[in-house]
């Protein structure tokens, strides 16, 4: 059996915004305009079915406005962070300068974090987290992968197994369900053109 | 017939007395506006125009007359802004209005209604082009500033939609304030005539503040606690974030509703931070500054 049940699927949001909201609307502005784009990646997550990762791709958006931020980031993120527990992982790409303070502002609101592509290759943890998960998430960035015994090697955590254990939780990291090893995202979509 | 004098600069700070003089609900007779001594006008001057002869329209049951600018400059620049595509139905204007020339280079957004969504998409729209340009070239702001100009644009005009209940209207416009600032400045200027910040948020936040609730408590709420008539915690954002970003470019923000206005204004405005007793008037009214960077163009 493979270590990691899931199948990564890609989400152009620009697209996404040409076909199923108005062919007029270039922006990603206005909170109904959010919402029915949120509504289309719902979609395409229900058709993916069971648990999955998703990379949502902001690079053909120009403009983001706080209440499309507030829409596609915040109350995705919300909506699979449930108490059942996470049905869906995000990792954000295409997460330029001129997006990134209103997804940072939406997240911190929210007390929401997200692994986001800020540069080619270079992925961020953008919103609310601790500095022990902070430093999990970037020790797990330079690593890949970490079983679930090597956990308690981080240093400078003050409760470095609870770290990682955080991070898979708030969907900020993959944790197999068949080998308890940790994954980092960002390795997991960087097939996905 | 009442006469209602236009003041001769109508700007943000003139408005206010322009707003003042229009009648009370139920008015007998013709209303004239008289803006023949008009000689400077900018985005606030003229949507508060627009916003003015609508309510003295919708409070005395006639079209008003308006007087038209003597100054050709004022006419002409009136006309590149769709002053007059604005106040159709709302004015009756008995002399020739200028034609809205093509060359607008200069114009940032001209007067347009907000009242939908779509509305909103449009005016990010248009500024798309022209922003850039204005926002580096004049400002000194770097190429991205756009981005964020943008969204205070749709902030600001989803603000109407989401909590006005009411028409709108916004315009923006860059100016060489060399008198005053010595810097270039673009002006922002978005009023409508729905039912203000206190009526919005009435419903779920007046009780907490018992006698101490006004359009001025009301303002504060919205204006510096980010309340809004909405449960959702992802509401409220808005008008924050804008002040957050008028305050980085060193601008300043003013919002006036009702009888009262609230401001964040840095140290080259004097604008007090809060004004009650102003004369009441639907809608709300903001204004925003944002000057050059300093060593910029002058």
């Amino acid at each position: 059996m493979t270590d990691l049940p899931l199948d990564p699927i890609a989400i152009d949001v620009g697209d996404l915004l040409q076909r199923t909201v108005a062919s007029l609307y270039s922006h990603l502005v206005t909170r109904p305009t959010g919402r029915a784009v949120r509504m289309a990646i719902e979609t395409q997550l229900a058709e993916a079915g069971g648990r999955s990762l998703s990379l949502i791709d902001l690079s053909e958006v120009t403009i983001l406005d706080f209440s499309c931020a507030d829409e596609v980031v915040a109350k995705l993120l919300q909506k699979h962070q449930g108490d059942a527990g996470l049905e869906a992982i995000f990792v954000f790409r295409g997460v330029h300068e001129p997006h990134r303070d209103q997804i940072q502002v939406v997240l911190e609101r929210q007390s929401l974090a997200v692994v986001a592509e800020t540069g080619p290759g270079r992925f961020e943890l953008l919103g609310a987290r601790s500095p022990d998960e902070d430093l999990a998430w970037r020790y797990l960035e330079d690593q890949g992968f970490l079983g679930r015994d090597e956990a308690h090697a981080l240093c400078g955590a003050s409760d470095p197994v609870r770290a990682f254990e955080a991070l898979s939780e708030r969907g900020l990291a993959f944790r197999s369900p068949v080998t308890g090893r940790y994954h980092a995202l960002s390795r997991l979509v960087e097939h996905l053109t | 017939m009442q006469v209602i004098p236009v003041p001769g600069s109508l700007d943000a700070q003139t408005v206010d007395a322009l707003l003042d003089l229009v009648p009370p609900e139920g008015t007998a007779g013709r209303i004239l506006f008289d803006a023949r001594h008009v000689r400077w006008v900018d985005p606030n001057g003229m949507v508060g125009l627009v916003v003015a002869g609508t309510v003295a329209r919708d409070r005395s049951d006639t079209l008003p007359r308006l007087e038209l600018p003597e100054s050709a400059d004022v006419l002409s620049y009136l006309g590149r802004m769709a002053f007059f595509d604005s106040v159709a139905g709302v004015f009756e204007i008995e002399q020739r209005t200028p034609r809205r020339s093509g060359g607008t280079s200069d114009v940032l957004l001209e007067i347009t209604p907000v009242q939908a969504n779509s509305d909103v998409h449009e005016v990010v729209d248009r500024v798309q082009s022209r922003a850039g340009a204005i926002l580096s070239s004049k400002l000194g702001y770097p190429g991205t500033s756009v981005v964020q100009f943008s969204v205070i644009l749709s902030e600001v005009c989803q603000n109407i939609v989401e909590h006005a209940d009411g028409p709108g209207w916004v315009a923006a416009q860059a100016y060489n304030w060399a008198r005053r600032l010595g810097r270039w400045v673009v002006v922002i200027a978005v009023m409508d005539i729905g039912r203000g910040f206190r009526g919005s948020l009435a419903e779920e936040h007046s009780a907490r503040y018992g006698d101490r609730w006004s359009d001025a408590t009301a303002l504060e709420a919205a204006f510096l606690h980010g309340l809004t008539r909405f449960p959702d915690s992802g509401r409220g954002q808005g008008i924050q974030q804008i002040r957050r970003q008028v305050q980085r470019w060193n601008g300043a923000i003013t919002i006036r509703s009702g009888t009262a206005r609230i401001g964040q204004v840095p140290e080259w405005d004097d604008t007090p931070p809060l004004v009650e007793g102003l004369a009441p008037f639907p809608g709300s009214q903001i204004s925003i500054v944002l000057p050059a960077k300093e060593g910029g163009q002058t």
